[in-house]
């Protein structure tokens, strides 16, 4: 007669369903599809989607076309002692990141309103890219290059973080995005 | 050695229990709640740290008390209890002496071993690496070979479970079909099986490669592995907090199912579901498509969101019938109002249904939504999330099981039992503050496993806004709050055990297994009722159920359509 006992009815898959229930899970079931076509909806109609473009690389060929990149498009460098490059380069075009213990390279100058195709990729552990306070997350791979087109909406100085943990400095990884009128 | 085969019957419970099996309960009972307090202790240290105002520990000693309170909460604290609840429900339940009990201790003592091997290699200081040990970055060899021994463990009592199940049809312990509480029992047990699957399958060739017989691990196969077995190791604490709530239903409130078919209809879409959901933790990852994404992460079409959700009407709705029945029939909600809230066994159970759906539920198909993912993977909200479901749903399901358990099995009464009626509103309430706060401040960006949002030594720093540091203050003041609840139920618990006055049962016999416990109880043939047209409104036999369920409904839809909006608003990716 309970939830710990054997179903008093021993065909108890013949019992009729309560009205409650009935409708409940109607209910619940059109919710769930509509939760679903939502993902494809969004495809199709909505702009904050990923390309599924990724492809196998090396460490040292991603890193190579980053230091091209850098040669090309460098504006200046920033951070004092630590010279970081910052990149300014044109809209439209491949834009390597690199993420490594415990640093974004190089540093990004983008305009607002273009679009630019965002190569990420990890030189050793798993990183996790987050643009705030936009708040984009990525998940960042070694061996895997991910090419993500983002176009920045406004301008302003930006920050991205990891937020993958990867080791004691996890903390210290932040550098900056620019996006610039 | 002659093994005990006897049998007892619980004079207040009229619960059958056979003592080896009893006597396994009582030990991965005990074996779980050591491994809470531990993971308890260690909570203190986490909380004190992201609370940024005090800071408490140094980084390296945050990222490894980070690792080990996750370990012993999430595997150990959970995978004990669940082990102990599935003998429960085998050999209890069905009245039903426990297969090779032999084999189920040499399966607990190898788990005890691997939580030992493991927390060894997180003190030793070498083995930071998180609950998830994603590689590339690795562990010492203990780390994997702890959790190997912890699952192989884990995976014999499984099939002592199983083996009881086989034992007590043949020698027709129960007739008919087995309750829908040891049905939900044999869904946790089939996805462990498949969860311990993937582990084998991700943690073997990890451990290899720790001792340097493998090459290489794939960061994206590992991820993509683990998580079969990291997220489905979450299911089996939904199918079994999902059972226990039945039960506690069951014993409290002399609930029957609503309708059998239902119950066991949403278990089984679990079964065929739940474990699917590998793909939450990937959706921003590359080298995967969309269309992979979509399906797995939604559970094919949210049908395990479905049987969630039914579950979440039909156990309620099971106990309002039953109040209903009782006399409790005015308006929606006489029978919540006159249920017994001082009872932790009930209120426990009943604080972690609403946790669970409400804040664990809702917050976990955000995150499992392939583009929304995107403004909440990796922050503090992930943590916020499973705080509700597997500490507010499973662990707190768990602490109201125990205080039945206590006098029933330990055959103690309940020390401080004033204390006991308070400790699952201050546990839960505080822990649905901690995850409600950590998903404010997850939407505003927070990283999760971060030592300071300062970014205190480096040239470009972030500042967060001031709600995020806000919210993670209010969350270390209600993580407080909580580890206090935690603390209550462990001074109740190891107080009860042992120095509650026993339980002295004036008929007490053994019966013994070779003569047969009594004959099964016969079904007793009542017509099925189907409406109870003397209770409910409006053809409804539970309309305050039904009530609740619409609340729940409209919160979701109305969050769901938010954070979409909130989606739009960022920038254009494609």
């Amino acid at each position: 007669m309970s939830a710990i006992l054997p179903p008093s009815e021993r065909v108890w898959w013949k019992q009729p369903l309560d009205r409650v229930e009935l409708v409940w899970i109607v209910v619940a079931l059109l919710w769930c599809l509509i939760m679903f076509f939502m993902m494809p909806y969004w495809h199709i109609y909505g702009q904050q989607n990923l390309a599924n473009e990724a492809y196998r690389a090396n460490p040292g060929d991603f890193s190579k076309k980053t230091e091209e990149m850098i040669q090309k498009y460098k504006v200046r460098e920033e951070g004092g002692e630590l010279k970081v490059p910052v990149v300014r380069p044109p809209a439209g075009s491949d834009v390597y990141l690199i993420a490594q213990l415990w640093r974004w390279y190089p540093m990004l100058e983008l305009e607002a309103g273009k679009s630019y195709r965002i190569h990420l990729m990890s030189m050793d552990w798993l990183h996790g890219f987050s643009l705030q306070p936009e708040n984009i997350n990525i998940q960042v791979h070694p061996g895997y290059e991910h090419v993500i087109t983002v176009t920045p909406t406004r301008p302003g100085t930006f920050a991205i973080i990891c937020n993958e943990y990867c080791g004691v400095n996890h903390h210290t990884m932040a550098s900056r995005l620019y996006v610039v009128k | 050695m002659a093994l005990n085969r006897m049998f007892r019957t619980c004079p207040s419970s009229g619960l059958v229990f056979h003592e080896p099996a009893e006597k396994l309960m009582r030990w991965n009972a005990v074996a779980a709640v050591v491994s809470l307090l531990v993971g308890g202790i260690l909570a203190i240290g986490v909380m004190l740290t992201r609370w940024q105002a005090v800071h408490l520990l140094p980084p390296d000693m945050f990222y490894q008390v980070l690792t080990a309170h996750g370990l012993n909460m999430l595997v150990f604290w959970i995978i004990f209890f669940e082990i102990a609840v599935l003998y429960f429900a085998a050999s209890t339940l069905l009245r039903c002496r426990i297969a090779t009990p032999g084999m189920a201790w040499a399966g607990f003592w190898l788990m005890v071993l691997g939580a030992l091997v493991n927390n060894y290699s997180v003190l030793r200081g070498d083995s930071s690496v998180m609950f998830t040990s994603y590689a590339p970055m690795g562990a010492h060899p203990t780390f994997y070979l702890g959790l190997i021994l912890f699952a192989v463990g884990a995976l014999i009592a499984c099939f002592v479970f199983f083996g009881t199940l086989v034992v007590a049809k043949a020698e027709r312990t129960y007739q008919g079909s087995v309750p829908l509480v040891t049905f939900g029992a044999i869904t946790a047990g089939i996805i462990a099986v498949f969860t311990i699957a993937a582990g084998a399958i991700i943690l073997i060739p990890t451990f290899l490669w720790s001792v340097g017989l493998v090459a290489h691990i794939d960061s994206l196969m590992y991820r993509t592995v683990w998580w079969a077995f990291g997220h489905s190791s979450q299911q089996i604490n939904v199918a079994a907090h999902v059972s226990v709530w039945y039960a506690v239903a069951a014993i409290v409130f002399g609930a029957k199912p609503m309708s059998e078919k239902v119950s066991r209809g949403a278990f089984l879409l679990y079964i065929l579901f739940l474990q699917l959901a590998s793909a939450h933790h990937l959706l921003t990852d590359p080298g995967l498509t969309s269309n992979w994404k979509i399906f797995n992460t939604s559970y094919a079409m949210y049908l395990a969101v479905l049987a969630s959700m039914v579950h979440g009407l039909t156990v309620p709705g099971s106990i309002e019938v039953a109040q209903r029945e009782k006399g409790y029939n005015q308006g929606l909600f006489e029978w919540l109002r006159k249920a017994p809230w001082g009872n932790p066994v009930f209120s426990s159970m009943f604080i972690s249904l609403i946790g669970f759906g409400f804040l664990g539920g809702i917050s976990g198909v955000m995150m499992g939504t392939e583009q929304l993912n995107l403004i909440i993977h990796n922050t503090v909200y992930v943590p916020g999330h499973f705080h509700a479901t597997v500490v507010v749903g499973t662990t707190l399901a768990f602490m109201g099981l125990t205080y039945f358990l206590i006098p029933v099995m330990f055959r103690r009464e309940l020390m401080f039992a004033g204390m006991a009626k308070w400790q699952p509103y201050v546990f839960g309430l505080g822990m649905a503050g901690v995850s409600l706060f950590l998903m404010g401040a997850g939407t505003l960006g927070v990283p999760r496993r971060h030592w300071d949002i300062s970014f205190a030594g480096n040239p470009f720093p972030y500042e967060f806004p001031g709600a995020a540091w806000l919210m993670m203050g209010i969350a270390g003041v209600t993580g407080m709050i909580a580890i206090v609840g935690g603390a209550m139920y462990l001074l109740i618990t190891v107080g009860s055990v042992f120095l509650g006055r026993k339980i002295q049962t004036p008929g007490f016999q053994h019966v013994r297994a070779r003569d047969g416990v009594a004959p099964a109880p016969q079904p007793v043939a009542v017509a099925i009722a189907a409406h109870h047209p003397s209770i409910g409104v409006a053809g409804f036999v539970a309309p305050g159920t039904f009530a609740l369920a619409m609340v729940f409904l409209v919160s979701f839809v109305l969050y769901y359509f938010i954070n979409w909006k909130y989606l739009s608003t960022i920038w254009p990716l494609k």
